[in-house]
């Protein structure tokens, strides 16, 4: 069941990122910097470091729906390949400074997201 | 309206061979370094590069590349992944983490394209 689950939530999270990824990239002059799959990735950090912390505390959520959620949903939601295959098509254009700019922003802007996720949930932890 | 029939169909498989796959390699191989995640974004970096170097129809770009590919690897989990070996004290194994994701990530997009042309 969980597996039927995670792909259900992996749809939902695919066409997400489609819908949003190009949004985003429709919203700014044309570039090739890829905003929009930088959006998306970043996006999810937030989402995935929030939920990972905030249903710690919430036990009666069934760990099915969890695994949906995060590796699922989020999980498809954001895109290791898509990414990496956009930094190899930057430097192949001969765009150094770009390809090295989009991958040190998702690899900084990351690691920052996934733990102001945690912080936030956190806080609202402590409050409740 | 048709992509959007091949991008469900690609992120629904993707989306379930991760979940499968990562359990597997976490159950068979269990290590500090996510193994599994790494392994997928690996896979999936190569296919990737090597679908794209190849040219491919409009529908199997939508089914491969956006629906499979994109939702078979992930950004997120790496991430989380990656925040949780440092803070746990594992600084060490997260950065050898994240630089094996990345140079072997990129390197593995290059690699398929080649093979792909």
């Amino acid at each position: 069941m969980t597996y039927v689950l995670v792909g259900i939530a992996g749809v939902i999270g695919t066409l997400l990122r489609y819908v949003l990824g190009l949004c985003v990239q429709q919203s700014v002059p044309p570039t090739s910097f890829p905003v929009g799959t930088l959006t998306v990735n970043l996006l999810g950090c937030f989402a995935l470091g929030w939920i990972s912390q905030w249903v710690m505390g919430k036990s009666r959520i069934s760990p099915s729906i969890r695994t949906s959620i995060s590796t699922g949903l989020i999980g498809s939601f954001t895109t290791f390949s898509t990414f990496s295959a956009e930094t190899v098509q930057l430097f192949r254009q001969g765009l150094w400074g770009n390809g090295i700019g989009y991958a040190g922003l998702s690899m900084i802007g990351g690691l920052c997201l996934v733990w102001m996720g945690t912080a936030v949930a956190d806080r609202r932890r402590e409050r409740a | 309206m048709a992509e959007i029939g091949w991008m469900v169909a690609g992120g629904f498989l993707g989306a379930i061979s991760r979940y499968v796959m990562v359990a597997f390699v976490s159950a068979r191989w269990p290590t500090k370094l996510p193994l599994g995640t790494l392994l997928v974004n690996l896979i999936g970096s190569f296919l990737l590069g090597w679908i794209t170097g190849g040219g491919l129809s409009e529908q199997m770009a939508f089914f491969l590349g956006t629906g499979f590919m994109g939702a078979f690897t992930t950004f997120s989990t790496f991430k989380l992944e990656s925040v949780n070996l440092f803070r746990r004290g594992h600084g060490k194994t997260g950065i050898l983490y994240m630089g094996l994701t990345y140079f072997l990530g990129i390197g593995a997009v290059w690699l398929g394209y080649g093979v792909g042309m």
